[in-house]
């Protein structure tokens, strides 16, 4: 109904002239639109740009240590002696010819842990709750804001200060954070004894910022589905895209803080010499340091993996939202199964804060407590393969459009599941003891996140952008971007399963040479083969790639800005759900009038209809 | 500037609150959370412990706390019923009420921790260890052993506490220890026990929350006030959202009494 009302000309509207619509206010001015603005889909789109720009950052620090691990040793051909520049020689060392640019083994921790932090919080969080889900979960349950929009964009801030916090530290004596994004201690602590002020104690502050953006952030989402639906629209008709959300921010907002809290006290442990994590009897290159001891190692691990566990679904969740958005619009049927995915998606939520102890079956916890937390790890997985069947379910028998977010939505199923079925061995206590901290695990969970998740961030990439610019990206372009990441993103994960059962572990700087046969002594079981070696040369060769097969991503998403093919109309897909029912691209306050809802979110090719779809808000 | 929200002062039909309220709970869930953590640790500590100090802190300043704290939540009440009647006069005075109350807690507080910073544990070469009160350099608070060797100091002042159950106090007897003669020196801060290093971070923080209330009340009662002129059921609104996380923070603080001071 209304998207024949609504078509190019307010568009026009809608991009050039923002105030027009609501004669009361004044136009605001460029700060007040573009930076400090508190508009969600303002916001939405800070928090997309400074997330991608994050994750490029994180996979170019991952794209030289792939250099490392292939050719240990040997300076990093043309930006080595860059980086030496920039960081400093006691960073960036000379080989044995005395050729500038290896990278020294300090260097290689430091870019481990920031690139997996910066990965998963200051890349994929923020671009899947905080971009995705700002700009969508207003207009998808009819609402014209956030329900608390200054706090929306005080975490926008919060985020990005925290961000900053974290890239400063790479510049700080000492470098960035160096023991992994688990921090764990007492590494964590002693790791740098030559700088109060070090790498970890910039990480910590950087986490705090982060955990308070992610705070206002899942309060702010929670608040706004429950109090700001539009009419009509019931828990059950909500998209299977809020419902994601909104079990997203509940996790958000309850594992984080003991992660704050264990945050707190790292940083007592750095600041003030207290002894939280530091048990009795630490020996710190064979001298007692200056502490009390009587702290406990594994409280980190506990309080760390009671956020980390439901954060990998704080990962997964608002991508399955997104595949269920797409899948739904471009099979051009209900989706199938969307009550028991509604329960599943819950299950997930409450059972993800009762499995966090599957990362430390290693540490000498105990059998009962193994025995607890496999009993519930694979209690889990059941809900997972509900969501992953349904979504499987949903396609058949459907004609299918095949185009670029439906190609990256369809990827994003077998390659969450390899990613999720190769999780199970790592569930059970007595697998997991040869697989713990081996390439395997590397595997299995960038399975989950890489070609799952950033798969279905791509595709809400693809989806999403004629609502927000007026303009389509290309699609040809898409294909190629599509064909060559699915390649490269399998040629990347896929050997590491087979490095990992080979029993290479996933934290070593020479990419496991030292553990190779050349170096086994005589009568040595189980060093690495030259084959297994040999893979981590052919891994990084398709990591290489795999960032040059972002390019024509990159460059599509800025040309179409300006040159992409325009929409015909403010529903370029013919979806059902209500984004696509506000002026392209949505003004301040979104809808033209206020939304009322009267059917579910999925009626497509309903019968008795004249059209394929019936938009939600399409009266009875 | 804002696009209308609904809801941000009527009450939503399905589920009877307005916005704020929604989030006033929610981020109270989160602070649930936060502390659950730290009090969860709390118990891993003290059960890992090879010794838990005990009779550390002053359990009458405790208990004067504690009562100046839920008076606080009283006035804060009052001044969200007076609100209700519409007696803003009646309501600031209230609202100042509990600001003083929080101010009062924290100056309380300052001087517990004081109390900490100037109270050491020396143990001697002989192997006898003695708590009491030092004084060298000028100064009572944050000596150490290692600072006291930096400055070539040889003898300072000690005053050892009475000992339990000892038929003469000791205390008024002050004693003059050579440096060479101690082996450790060290003032009851969070690095000298894990039962310490808790004890300042969940007092610590959750004075943070006591600051940042008062901070919130302070503007309620003086610039914050003009909105109740413009938008009274906004403005009790605000004072019912404040005084919910008021009363959270009073809450933690009736856990944290007998954890601390009684157990």
């Amino acid at each position: 109904m209304q998207n024949t009302l609504a078509a190019p000309h307010h568009l026009a509207v809608g991009r050039d002239v923002p105030g027009t619509h609501e004669a009361p206010h004044p136009a605001p001015g460029f700060w007040r639109r573009y930076i400090f603005s508190t508009d969600h889909k303002m916001i939405g789109i800070q928090y997309g740009l400074t997330a991608l720009v994050f994750m490029l950052f994180g996979f170019f620090l991952m794209l030289l240590m792939r250099w490392q691990l292939a050719y240990p040793g040997q300076p990093i051909p043309f930006l080595g002696k860059a980086l030496a520049a920039l960081l400093g020689e006691e960073a960036v060392g000379r080989d044995a010819a005395g050729r500038l640019g290896v990278m020294l083994p300090d260097l290689y921790n430091s870019f481990g842990a920031m690139h997996g932090t910066i990965m998963v919080f200051l890349g994929i969080v923020p671009l899947a709750f905080g971009a995705f889900g700002n700009y969508v979960v207003p207009l998808q349950i009819g609402a014209p804001d956030m329900a608390f929009p200054r706090l929306n964009a005080a975490s926008y801030w919060s985020y990005l200060a925290g961000g900053v916090v974290m890239l400063v530290s790479f510049f700080i004596p000492g470098g960035a954070a160096k023991s992994g994004w688990t921090s764990y201690s007492p590494l964590a602590t002693v790791a740098d004894q030559a700088h109060r002020f070090d790498g970890q104690t910039f990480w910590l502050l950087g986490m705090v910022l982060l955990i308070t953006s992610s705070l206002l952030g899942a309060v702010n989402f929670i608040t706004t589905i429950i109090q700001l639906r539009a009419k009509g629209l019931t828990w059950m008709r909500l998209p299977f895209f809020v419902w994601a959300q909104f079990v997203t921010g509940f996790l958000l907002l309850l594992a984080f803080p003991p992660l704050e809290a264990a945050g707190v006290m790292q940083l007592m442990d750095n600041l003030l010499d207290t002894s939280f994590f530091l048990p009795t009897g630490l020996m710190i290159s064979g001298t007692k340091p200056a502490v009390s001891g009587g702290g406990s190692p594994l409280l980190w691990q506990h309080l760390f993996w009671f956020l980390a566990h439901p954060e990998v679904y704080v990962l997964i969740l608002p991508g399955m939202g997104i595949v269920a958005e797409i899948i739904a619009n471009n099979t051009r049927k209900p989706l199938w199964g969307y009550k028991p995915m509604v329960y599943s998606v819950l299950s997930i939520g409450f059972l993800s804060f009762i499995v966090w102890a599957h990362h430390m079956y290693l540490t000498g916890m105990g059998t009962k407590i193994s025995s607890f937390f496999q009993i519930t790890t694979m209690t889990i997985s059941i809900p997972s393969v509900i969501i992953l069947t349904a979504l499987f379910i949903s396609l058949w028998g459907g004609s299918i459009r095949f185009n670029t977010p439906m190609l990256f939505a369809l990827a994003f199923l077998p390659m969450f599941g390899i990613g999720g079925l190769t999780g199970l061995p790592l569930g059970m206590s007595a697998t997991d003891i040869n697989l713990h901290d081996t390439y395997y695990v590397i595997a299995h969970f960038h399975y989950v996140v890489a070609p799952g998740t950033i798969f279905a961030l791509f595709a809400g990439l693809y989806y999403w952008y004629p609502k927000v610019t007026g303009r389509f990206m290309n699609e040809s372009w898409g294909r190629v971007h599509f064909v060559l990441s699915f390649i490269f993103m399998n040629l990347i994960f896929m050997p590491m399963f087979i490095q990992g059962l080979a029993g290479m572990s996933r934290r070593m700087y020479d990419g496991g040479a030292s553990y190779g046969v050349d170096n086994a002594g005589e009568g040595v079981m189980g060093a690495l083969s030259h084959l297994v070696l040999h893979m981590n040369k052919d891994i990084s060769r398709a990591a290489w790639l795999l960032g040059v097969a972002q390019i024509p991503f990159i460059l599509n998403f800025f040309i179409s800005l300006k040159r992409g093919k325009r929409v015909e109309s403010d529903n370029p897909w013919a979806a059902t759900t209500l984004e696509w029912a506000t002026p392209t691209p949505p003004p301040h306050g979104n809808f033209a009038t206020t939304p009322e809802v009267f059917r579910g979110p999925y009626e497509y090719s309903q019968p008795g209809h004249a059209k394929d779809f019936t938009m939600q808000n399409q009266p009875a | 500037m804002d696009a209308a929200i609904p809801y941000t002062t009527q009450l939503r039909r399905d589920t009877g609150l307005y916005n704020a309220k929604v989030g006033i709970w929610l981020f109270l869930a989160s602070e649930v959370m936060l502390f659950g953590a730290l009090f969860s640790s709390y118990v891993l500590l003290r059960v890992g412990a090879d010794s838990w100090p005990h009779g550390l802190l002053n359990v009458p300043i405790g208990t004067f706390n504690t009562a100046v704290l839920i008076t606080s939540s009283v006035t804060v009440v009052m001044a969200w019923a007076s609100l209700k009647m519409g007696q803003l006069k009646n309501a600031r005075r209230y609202l100042l009420a509990t600001v003083l109350c929080a101010a009062m807690f924290l100056g309380v507080k300052t001087v517990e921790y004081r109390d900490k910073f100037t109270h050491y544990e020396v143990r001697f070469t002989d192997g006898k260890v003695l708590t009491g009160h030092v004084k060298a350099l000028g100064r009572t608070a944050f000596l150490s052993l290692s600072k006291l060797k930096m400055m070539k100091v040889e003898k300072f002042a000690f005053h050892p506490d009475a000992a339990h159950g000892a038929a003469v106090a000791t205390h008024a007897s002050s004693m003059e220890v050579e440096t060479a003669k101690v082996e450790k020196l060290e003032c009851f801060g969070p690095w000298h026990h894990t039962y310490f290093a808790i004890y300042f971070a969940l007092t610590g923080l959750h004075g943070l929350h006591v600051f940042g209330g008062m901070l919130v009340f302070l503007y309620f009662f003086g610039p914050g006030a003009v909105l109740y002129r413009a938008d009274p059921v906004r403005y009790t609104n605000r004072i019912e959202v404040a005084g919910l996380f008021w009363h959270f923070v009073d809450l933690v603080w009736i856990f944290l009494f007998p954890v601390l001071y009684l157990l």
